[in-house]
């Protein structure tokens, strides 16, 4: 049990001096890219090789035995430490070293280079453009340009040991909220001006005011842990990799409000999640930093969380809310407004994953230092989830401002071997895609909004030639018309006339007309739905249709899809001059649609033909060619 | 505990609710302790549950419906989500989809195959974007999938099932 | 005073919840298709969306006024998305407005032909889902849904489970896949529907609405062989005229009489005078229980979806039900088992059609305890809007009829039979007999204003000596079940209580006609009800010689056996919906104790 600011201070310090015992510590990072590339594995074959040669020290064992200088190695797994691309990753402590690709065959040579301190040259990260080779993950330009916040802890740490967070001054920022006056600690929220990081840019001190405003004795505290955007794993990262971040921010806007309960709502995808935090929860009421009477304060705050149910809509305040409280996730009208009547008609302030990891640090270090970062109007950092067709995908965080340009060329290390950059879709199925003319579009709230996107929670996914624009229209339609609640009449109908519409001019059959309709629709929809999905879903067709108009053109004016995606207007062509007539390909085609005579070359009636490709494997001669 | 009898089903309910304390709004947990056991909610559970929690059979229906997570119809042992998420889409989740129903061999419009082994779903984005195209199999992630690839994944746990008959019924 | 701008006029404040209610009080009428005002708010039409100055486009239904607004209600833009949001709703409707029976009535056919949408230019089966060729549900006694023509607006939902605390309806599936569905899409006669109608009632389409009996009522009276008898329910009389131009409240019961004459009937009885016995036999079973302290409170019997309620949600309250049958039932038996009789005829060659203000009595008579020879007591039941169907077909011009008397032996009603038509009627006509029985000296008292009005829980105690009678009055199922949990918690206690399914009672039954939830409608129907009373010369049901020519003919005294026999009845549990076993029942009952 921590009574007090002080204890918490002296753990800290008695946790990193255990540490800095050990001669080196390997850590494993077990985030969701490398624990699917395999490294569990590595981590098991890690503390296998190191029992085996007499070197294996555990962080339980330093903390008992105060730490002999050199005395053992310390092996630790970690959250996502961002360059997963090249996972499974392991960093070398104190050192900083960064072995990237690892496998459980690699390990005992790489144990070895640790206990010599020498380093393994072989796993080192190399740049594939300019062929340099990095040692330290510090000097990899991928990490470079980025600046850690809200990913402060997240692949730095043990997240399954809450030692490891106190290590690293956690639990100090609401150690300093309780001291101060409730207003104080939103006014220094309201100084270092957070938005939410969950789509909207709200600023965070304003909702907590409103709710703090309320006179009520229930209030809650809810994290928006839905993440549902395709494409985006930030807030599973720090979920993951830094649960009590998490913890510590909504303890913090508990006591800024006067609630006593928090909820987590996390996806029912992410189960680590689920795990991890239930984990953090249990760890931080044993150890009196969740509870009754935290730190001596008086204050009391609990948190419990709660599992979505697959429903992207439930990322919406007030559809969480309804999932919460037992029912359908569809969105209610506001107002009024859950910070002053949401959960159970309580006053609820509701915010992102990423928004609550950066109120601790706030709260440690002032709002003076988060506002150096990041720009006037959006300070501090974003998180993104940058996959897709570019070279280094990852979990990166920067400065807000940086260009798309920077993130995808710097730190993306540009388009993977051989593409060039078609558009990049931010924001999810809310956001854009932005065409490669609009690179130097900061990265803040207000810019993106200009350029008809959105900062959104932070997918980043880059698209080379190979992407069909107008197919990435009809997969989000396709999406939103899923995930719609499906209560108001202009997101319910109206996306499935948009999907219909986009349907018709991928297979060939759309005409002009149909590019107004779009509009038309799109407009409506967003201007008459009740909820944010509704309001937002036309945003990948307009903006498509804004910047990438030749497209649709294509394939409506000459049934043609440049990047020869769009199956139903591939062409199955047979070259008369490799063809030998051997009849193979009639055998295979489950149409009937090839014909000919044995002998001299066949011919593919395109009307019958389903377009499935059997018939491309069958010829021995290569003769059947695709054709976008 | 697939395939349980009613008296289990009804042991099983109220075992949930009772952990539960029958509140109202833990309806979607109580249905997710269910569906975890049962791997689908049947009819009469769900109108145990209802009647337990004192809410309509039909709203209990309604929130059952609306969740993607939750299945009325039983499932196969083996559930495969195949993410089809902005990153994984991009990078060739669809054929990977469609090569996975043809390799289980579903029947049209059905999710579950004809010999209730595996039960093909899709999901938006299961973040591990970075190594698209992701498939899950019951929680278990494999990254960069290929058509290929799954096949062969598939023919392990057809094997691994056929060793669980045997245990079962030298058992 | 505060005031917002509408369309550049001043509009004053004075508490309006919404835009809507401020624009509508500038004299413009916006669109609406989800609103109504006695239920929660939804905003999922968004038919209503006006423009605001400085916050854009937003939905009037749900948004506050504030001060100073700048609300604008006609701007190209909102024409542009009122027509495309009709669009988008008729591209998946099964529009045959020919043969739906919402025709005429139909808020959706309204509006598209108030915005002039004559090119939908959306496809119906978009993607493949169609709303059309869904099968119709017409399981249940009352009612028939129609999926192709639902158009999600949720009010059948929000009145079945706010109004009645049902919750028969909900939301299944999401996206362009949502629907309106029971239980596992159970057909709704196996569902706990207690055919009470208000869906219907507050269905603005064709997809819920009253199943109809005017064919079988027409073939009855075509049959020459057949003595068709009609009975007319209070509430009937004070709406009808609402039809045919009439302001609400008017008594017709003298047309109403000629114009039934005119379809073709025999006797045209008024089930008034049935709800003076219920009085009688209701006061008499009361005080039995009243002066031996047993089985109270006393629930009262007349409403059919009360009745099926308490038998699916509350058994163990069975008992404290009175065993009267409703008047209708105690007119039907009455007419089968000694009036066919006394005309020289057997029960089965006299058809009984009521015409009543409800749906929940379709459903009542076709119980089968309530049956003499084998012949139902009741045959037909058809609505208000029904006969004024009926009325049309055949070419009447109601206002112009004359007014003609009803037909003895069941002609003359006191006003306290007329008075079972509203809330709080029952409880009133009751007391009338009950006081002057409790009072030591004769009573003078027949008005008790206390039992009248429209809030949803009314009580009253009355003292006589040293005994006091606490009488409660609830409209509404869900306050009905508020005031059982409360029963039952012991913080109260009645002796009487008096329960009515629908809002106000019978004149705001599901079979009237449309009000589209507009409260002054049933208000005055209900003063129309207590205007009928005043004008009555004889107002205490035991005053009524008609009535105590019956008990002489017939029936004895009240509470005698043959009167039991006739008028009286009794409950069993039943399950609404499948649900396994037969503990489901007694769950149901313990899932509506527990908290
Ligand atoms: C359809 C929809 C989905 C959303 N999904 C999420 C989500 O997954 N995570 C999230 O934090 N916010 C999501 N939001 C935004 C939230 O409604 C809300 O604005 C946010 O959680 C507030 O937190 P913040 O102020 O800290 O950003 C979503 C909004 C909409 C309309
Ligand atoms: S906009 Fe879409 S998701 Fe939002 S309430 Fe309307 S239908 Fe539901
Ligand atoms: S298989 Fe190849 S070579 Fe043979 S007939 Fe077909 S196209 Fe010609
Ligand atoms: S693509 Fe398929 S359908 Fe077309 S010709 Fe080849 S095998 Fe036949
Ligand atoms: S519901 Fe209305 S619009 Fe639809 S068919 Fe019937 S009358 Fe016509
Ligand atoms: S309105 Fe037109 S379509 Fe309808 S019945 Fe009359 S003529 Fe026919
Ligand atoms: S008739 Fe009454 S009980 Fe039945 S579904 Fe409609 S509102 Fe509910
Ligand atoms: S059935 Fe009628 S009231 Fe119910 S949602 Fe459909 S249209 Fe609305
Ligand atoms: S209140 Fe009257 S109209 Fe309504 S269900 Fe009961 S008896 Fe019928
Ligand atoms: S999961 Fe290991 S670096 Fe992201
Ligand atoms: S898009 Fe497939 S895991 Fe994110
Ligand atoms: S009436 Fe306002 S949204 Fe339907």
């Amino acid at each position: 049990m921590i009574k007090s600011a002080k204890q918490l201070a002296e753990l800290e310090h008695s946790y990193n001096s255990a540490l800095a015992g050990a001669a080196a510590r390997i850590v494993v990072c077990a985030g969701p890219g490398c624990a699917a590339s395999g490294s569990r594995a590595v981590y098991d074959r890690l503390v296998e090789e190191l029992t085996e040669r007499g070197s294996h020290v555990t962080v339980d064992y330093l903390m008992e035995n105060g730490a002999k200088p050199g005395s053992g190695i310390v092996a630790l797994e970690s959250g996502c430490q961002g360059f997963c691309q090249k996972g499974p990753l392991v960093r070398i402590e104190p050192e900083g070293l960064l072995y990237t690709k690892v496998h459980p065959e690699d390990v005992p040579e790489l144990v070895e280079a640790v206990i010599e301190g020498k380093i393994l040259d072989r796993l080192l990260y190399s740049d594939p453009a300019t062929g340099e080779v990095y040692a330290r993950e510090q000097d990899i330009p991928f990490y470079q340009d980025q600046v850690r916040i809200a990913l402060h802890n997240c692949g730095a740490i043990d997240p399954e040991d809450i030692r490891a967070y106190l290590g690293k001054k956690g639990y100090q920022g609401l150690a300093r909220a309780l001291t101060m006056e409730k207003q104080d600690v939103i006014e220094e929220l309201d100084q270092a001006n957070l938005r939410g990081r969950g789509g909207g840019g709200f600023p965070a001190a304003r909702k907590w005011a409103i709710a703090a405003a309320q006179d009520s004795t229930d209030k809650f505290i809810i994290c928006n842990g839905d993440e549902g955007d395709p494409g985006a794993f930030m807030d599973r990262s720090i979920m993951e990799g830094d649960p009590h971040s998490v913890l510590e921010g909504m303890a913090i806007a508990g006591y800024a409000i006067g609630a006593s309960q928090g909820f987590i709502y996390v996806r029912a995808e992410y189960p680590l999640a689920v795990k991890r935090l239930q984990k953090a929860v249990q760890e931080a009421k044993e150890w009196g930093l969740l509870g009754d009477d935290i730190l001596g304060s008086g204050f009391s705050f609990d948190i419990a969380i709660k599992q979505g149910a697959g429903a992207f809509v439930c990322g919406e305040e007030t559809a969480l809310i309804a999932s919460i409280e037992g029912m359908r996730g569809m969105p209610k009208p506001k107002p009024p407004f859950p910070s002053v009547a949401g959960l159970w008609g309580k006053p609820t302030v509701i915010n992102n994953v990423e928004t609550l990891a950066n109120v601790p640090r706030i709260l440690q270090q002032g709002a003076k230092w988060f506002r150096k970062v990041g720009t006037a109007d959006s300070p501090g950092t974003k998180t993104f989830a940058l996959t897709g067709d570019v070279a280094n995908t990852g979990l990166v965080e920067v400065p807000m401002g940086l260009t798309i340009g920077d993130i995808v060329f710097k730190i993306g290390g540009g388009m993977r071997q051989g593409d060039t950059l078609k558009a990049v879709q931010i924001g999810g199925p809310s956001g854009g895609c932005l065409p490669g003319e609009l690179l130097d579009v900061p990265l803040d709230f207000d810019s993106l909004q200009k350029a008809g996107a959105m900062i959104g929670s932070g997918g980043l996914v880059v698209m080379g030639q190979q992407t069909c624009m107008v197919e990435v229209a009809r997969f989000f339609m396709q999406f939103i018309q899923a995930e719609s609640c499906g209560k108001c009449t202009f997101c319910r109908e109206g996306t499935l006339q948009m999907l219909e519409i986009l349907e018709r001019i991928t297979k060939g059959k759309g005409n002009l007309e149909d590019l107004d309709l779009l509009e038309e629709l799109g407009r409506a929809i967003r201007q008459g739905s009740l909820c944010g999905l509704g309001k937002s879903a036309p945003n990948p067709v307009l903006s498509t249709l804004e910047y990438f108009h030749s497209e649709y053109i294509s394939h409506i004016v000459e049934k043609r899809c440049p990047a020869g995606v769009c199956q139903a207007l591939q062409r199955y062509l047979i070259d008369g001059e490799r063809c030998r007539g051997c009849g193979r390909c009639v055998k295979a085609c489950p149409a009937g649609a090839i014909g000919g005579n044995v002998g001299s070359p066949y011919m593919i009636d395109q009307e019958k033909c389903l377009r499935c490709g059997a018939c491309v494997d069958s010829c021995k001669f290569q003769a059947i060619e695709v054709r976008a | 505990m697939p395939g349980a009898t009613a008296v289990e089903m009804r042991e099983l309910v109220d075992s949930i609710l009772t952990r539960h304390k029958k509140a109202p709004s833990s309806l979607i947990p109580v249905l997710q302790d269910l569906q975890d056991e049962l791997r689908y909610l049947p009819e009469d559970c769900l109108t145990m549950v209802a009647h337990g929690l004192g809410i309509s059979p039909a709203t209990a229906y309604g929130v059952a419906t609306f969740y993607a997570q939750f299945s009325l119809e039983p499932r196969g042992k083996y559930i495969i989500k195949v993410c089809d998420g902005t990153a994984c889409h991009v990078r060739g989740s669809s054929p990977l989809y469609q090569a996975i129903c043809k390799r289980v061999k579903l029947e049209n419009g059905k999710a579950t195959s004809k010999n209730g082994l595996f039960t093909v779903e899709t999901v938006a984005c299961l973040g591990a974007c970075v190594i698209a195209p992701v498939v899950v199999i019951n929680d278990k992630a494999y990254g960069q999938m290929t058509p290929e690839a799954i096949n062969l994944i598939i023919d392990e746990l057809e094997k691994e099932d056929g060793r669980d008959q045997v245990c079962k019924t030298a058992s | 005073m505060s005031w917002v701008l509408v369309n550049g006029e001043r509009v004053a404040l004075n508490g309006e919840k919404s835009l809507l209610d401020v624009v509508r009080k500038a004299g413009i009428d916006l669109p609406t298709l989800c609103y109504h005002p006695e239920l929660s708010v939804y905003g999922a039409c968004r038919l209503c969306l006006v423009e605001v100055k400085g916050w854009g486009i937003v939905a009037a239904c749900h948004t506050p006024p504030q001060e100073g607004m700048a609300i604008e209600t006609n701007t190209g833009e909102l024409r542009r998305l009122r027509k495309i949001a009709l669009e988008l709703i008729l591209a998946r409707h099964d529009r045959e407005c020919t043969s739906c029976s919402r025709s005429g009535t139909c808020r959706l056919q309204e509006l598209a032909e108030r915005f002039q949408v004559h090119q939908p230019r959306f496809k119906n089966g978009a993607n493949g889902q169609s709303h059309r060729g869904r099968s119709i549900d017409a399981s249940g006694p009352a009612l028939v849904r129609d999926p192709n023509k639902c158009i999600l607006c949720g009010e059948c939902v929000r009145i079945c489970s706010e109004w009645q605390g049902i919750g028969v309806l909900s939301f299944s599936q999401r996206g362009s896949h949502m629907s309106v569905s029971t239980a596992f899409d159970l057909p709704i006669s196996e569902t706990e529907c207690v055919n009470c109608g208000q869906c219907a009632a507050v269905c603005p389409t064709g997809a819920l609405v009253v199943k109809s009996h005017i064919d079988h009522v027409w073939e009855a009276l075509h049959d020459p062989e057949k003595i068709v008898c009609v009975q007319i329910a209070p509430a009937v009389r004070v709406s009808i005229g609402e039809e045919f131009g009439l302001p609400p409240g008017d008594s017709t019961i003298g047309r109403l009489s000629a114009a039934l004459r005119r379809l073709g009937a025999d006797h045209i009885f008024d089930t008034s005078l049935a709800a003076d016995l219920t009085v009688l036999e209701e006061t008499s079973e009361f005080l039995k229980r009243f002066d031996a302290g047993e089985r109270l409170p006393l629930f009262t019997s007349c409403c059919p979806a009360w009745v099926k309620y308490a038998e699916q949600f509350y058994p163990e309250y069975l008992v404290n039900l009175s065993t009267c049958r409703s008047p209708q039932q105690m007119l039907g038996s009455l007419v089968k088992r000694y009036y066919s009789g006394e005309l020289g005829v057997s029960p089965k060659q006299v058809v009984m059609i009521s015409i009543m203000p409800c749906t929940a009595k379709k459903f009542e008579a076709q119980r089968p305890e309530f049956t003499t020879g084998g012949a139902p007591d009741v045959d037909f039941v058809i609505t208000t809007q029904e006969l004024a169907d009926m009325i049309r077909e055949q070419g009447l011009d109601y206002t112009a009829l004359p007014e003609e008397p009803l037909d003895e032996p069941f002609a003359k009603p006191t006003g306290a039979g007329i008075i079972f038509g509203v809330t709080g009627g029952v409880s009133e006509a009751v007391l009338r007999r009950a006081y002057e029985v409790l009072a030591s000296e004769p009573a003078h008292a027949v008005e008790f204003t206390e039992v009248r009005g429209f809030d949803g829980l009314r009580s009253c105690e009355l003292s006589f000596g040293d005994r006091t009678l606490r009488l409660g009055v609830v409209h509404g199922l869900s306050n009905a079940a508020a005031l059982l949990k409360e029963i039952q918690a012991g913080t109260v206690h009645y002796d009487m209580v008096e329960v009515m399914a629908c809002p106000g009672g019978c004149v705001g039954g599901a079979g009237q006609p449309l009000t589209r939830g507009d409260g002054r409608v049933r208000r005055r129907r209900g003063a129309g009800l207590y205007q009928g009373d005043s004008e009555q010369e004889v107002r205490r049901a035991q005053e009524n010689p008609a009535v105590t020519a019956l008990y002489q003919r017939w029936l004895g005294e009240p509470g005698s056996a043959e009167a039991h026999d006739a008028l009286h009845t009794a409950y069993t549990p039943r399950r609404g919906n499948r649900s396994g076993d037969d503990g489901a029942c007694a769950e149901v009952s313990s899932a509506h104790t527990a908290d």
